[in-house]
């Protein structure tokens, strides 16, 4: 047995030990793995009726990945530019959405980890709060605020800073600010986290050896919230691409987010196994992608977790 | 003589709210100095430094630099580098970067970086160390670099607070010469803070003895040793023996001290309270315990004390004979060890010769804290 598993019986008893071990390997394989693996599965097989399912035709294919490439077989088009466009489209659009995210928090985070005082804690109840309300209503709060007759126009109009009124909506504006304020938590609080825990002193160093405040951000600040930033943007990024609600309801007419023709193939289409193809294309492409984040930007896994 | 850039502090108030952290402080700092603030904890000597280096406003009076006001002027315009108490390297930057970081900001090539790390890495006996992270290093190698990245900037005026603290015992004994050394070398004014006496004695060309927020004296630190101006000064500066008592009678400059348990003794008036001191005043008289010396028995008169002796330690080069003191304070006597035969007196009475010369009154006062 290894040492960590020994002293884990030591310090919790056999019994206890036995049982918090069982719930976590529960937990990871048969809720997490298991799923995952059978929707792995599901993408290489074809669409059949329940009677023919293990029946000759069940065999692994491509198919699937093929037809998010190519499109449907003798289809008026080479590939499949719908879908792709759409694919492409999400993964540039979370980008944008992380990026926009990075820049209104880090001066949130770094505010609020580097002053001190109970003001502090207010604040990030503020914050937290809007949190228990929950997701579909917040979209829908923001189409009050960005619709045709919503807050913005109605205000701009009566200025008369704009005669017409804009569509935000059409224009993916509201989509974006949905999805930006959907995920503001889950990138200020791992850079704060880590600016917290920057000592006073360095920036104080910094000041005194003649260093502006863009480059005391610039070398000493930055560097150190790296990552909590990493942290912050691969959750941003992840969660905004695998959107489904804030798309749904902020999102224009003409602009489907990828995760929406996943829901379709699902459900409109019942076409499990072509569902699952493209989920996991979605998985896998973010996952390569953050990893090429990190290693362009030179930060460990390890880093992740703060 | 002044080669350097001097600093003067006129009329200095710190407040943060209601608590005075600096009172009206009045310091003229001559250039090319090496002047040591020494006080205890939490008596304001960050704070002053502080506001020397600009990261903190004053709320009355003037901090000037080689003359010049530096009301508005801020850390990164000023001709001062800090020392922090933690050092505050750089942790992700290499040593060498940490060094030259200052001339980073202005744009140096890294060329011209990398060369000046390196002239400044032979100086402070780190050669070829530059490529380390900080945490790679011991924490004397730390405190050089911090020293050197300090040099780096040019400074007219450093500044430096309880740099040695961190360090051992012996680290920090040799950290002391070398601090020396390094500003006699470059030349310019070293600010030093300290609540470790011997650091400011060894080091210090003047030294400025603080009491919570208050300035008790300025002066070189045989003056301060031997002619201290308050009761602060005289029991926080180096060991000594007090007698309490009120002035009996002022002969010029000289005192007969009528003390609570060792009869009347005579005694300096210290310089600085000469002309002020009055027969009738409450009154405080400090011997050093190597002041001291065993008298005959018998002898006796206004520069004998007779106490029983409580206990004796043998230190090697001096013996320690410790009696039944003023105020429950017991009286340290140090007696150097030339080789004679040492009378064990534990349980007697002994009778102690003092010089004159060698005892100091100043009005009664605020001692400071064992
Ligand atoms: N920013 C501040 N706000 C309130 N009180 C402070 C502040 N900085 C220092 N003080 C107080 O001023 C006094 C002197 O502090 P400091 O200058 O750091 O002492 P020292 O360096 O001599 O140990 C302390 O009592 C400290 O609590
Ligand atoms: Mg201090």
């Amino acid at each position: 047995m290894p040492s960590f598993l020994k002293e884990f019986f030591n310090r919790n008893g056999t019994g206890m030990g036995l049982t918090i071990l069982g719930l976590v390997l529960f937990w990871t394989i048969g809720l997490i793995i298991l799923p995952q693996l059978s929707m792995l599965d599901f993408s290489f097989r074809p669409n059949l009726p329940p009677p023919e399912i293990g029946g000759p035709k069940d065999v692994y294919t491509l198919e699937n990945y093929k037809y998010l490439i190519y499109g449907p077989e003798g289809g008026s088009q080479d590939y499949n530019t719908v879908d792709l466009r759409v694919f492409f489209r999400t993964l540039v659009a979370a980008v944008c959405v992380t990026i926009f995210n990075l820049i209104l928090c880090y001066p949130i985070a770094y505010y609020l980890g580097q002053s001190k005082g109970s003001h502090i804690r207010i604040f990030a109840i503020m914050l937290i709060i809007p949190y228990w309300i929950n997701e579909i209503l917040r979209a829908f709060a923001l189409r009050i605020i960005f619709g045709e007759t919503g807050v913005l126009n109605t205000l701009f109009t009566g200025l008369g800073i704009w005669d017409t009124p804009f569509d935000f909506i059409r224009n993916d504006i509201a989509l974006y600010a949905g999805l930006g304020y959907a995920y503001i938590l889950l990138m200020i609080f791992p850079i704060y986290n880590v600016i917290e825990s920057l000592d006073r002193n360095q920036i104080e160093a910094a000041r005194d050896l003649g260093a502006p405040w863009w480059r005391i951000h610039w070398r000493v600040v930055i560097p150190y919230a790296k990552p909590g930033i990493s942290s912050g943007c691969t959750m941003v990024f992840m969660l905004s691409a695998g959107a489904l609600a804030a798309p749904q309801i902020l999102g224009g007419p003409s602009s489907l987010w990828f995760t929406q023709l996943i829901y379709q193939q699902f459900n409109d289409n019942n076409d499990w196994p072509q569902g699952a193809a493209y989920a996991v294309v979605l998985l896998v492409t973010c996952i390569l992608f953050v990893l090429a984040m990190m290693r362009l930007f030179k930060v460990n896994m390890g880093d992740i977790g703060k | 003589m002044s080669a350097g850039i001097g600093v003067d502090l006129e009329n200095l108030w710190i407040r943060f709210g209601d608590f005075v952290a600096v009172r009206d402080a009045n310091v003229h700092i001559n250039g090319g100095d090496f002047f040591s603030f020494l006080g205890p904890s939490g008596c304001g000597k960050t704070t002053i430094l502080r506001a020397v280096s600009g990261f903190l406003e004053p709320s009355e009076g003037n901090v000037l630099i080689g003359g010049k006001n530096m009301k508005g002027i801020g850390p990164n315009k000023r001709p001062t580098a800090l020392i922090f108490q933690n050092l505050a390297l750089f942790p992700l930057m290499k040593v060498w970067e940490n060094i030259t970081f200052s001339m980073e900001i202005k744009g140096a090539s890294a060329a011209e970086r990398r060369k000046r790390a390196d002239e400044l890495l032979d100086m402070i006996a780190l050669p070829g160390q530059g490529d380390k992270l900080p945490s790679e290093l011991s924490g004397g190698q730390r405190q050089r670099v911090a020293i050197a990245r300090a040099l780096c900037a040019k400074p007219d005026v450093l500044l430096l607070d309880e740099p040695l603290s961190a360090l051992d015992l012996k680290l920090r004994q040799h950290m002391r010469t070398e601090l020396r050394e390094i500003q006699q070398r470059v030349g310019i004014t070293f600010i030093y803070i300290t609540h470790d006496q011997g650091e400011a004695l060894t080091m210090s060309d003047n030294i400025a003895v603080m009491r919570a927020g208050v300035i008790d004296q300025i002066a070189d630190g045989k003056t301060i040793y031997n002619d201290p101006a308050t009761a602060f000064a005289a029991s926080f500066v180096g060991e000594n023996n007090v007698f309490r008592g009120k002035a009996k009678r002022v002969m010029g400059d000289e005192a007969l001290i009528a003390t609570n348990r060792s009869g009347e003794l005579v005694a300096r008036i210290s310089t600085a309270n000469r002309g002020k001191l009055a027969e009738g005043d409450d009154a405080m008289m400090f011997i050093r315990p190597e002041a001291f010396s065993v008298a005959p028995e018998g002898a006796s008169g206004d520069h004998f004390v007779t106490a029983r002796v409580t206990h004796e330690e043998f230190e090697g080069n001096v013996f320690n004979i410790f009696t039944e003191g003023d105020g429950g304070k017991e009286i340290k006597v140090s007696i150097p060890n030339h080789g004679q035969s040492f009378k064990d007196h534990t349980g007697q009475n002994i009778t102690l010769e003092y010089d004159t010369r060698n005892a100091v009154v100043v009005p009664a006062g605020e001692l400071a804290a064992e």
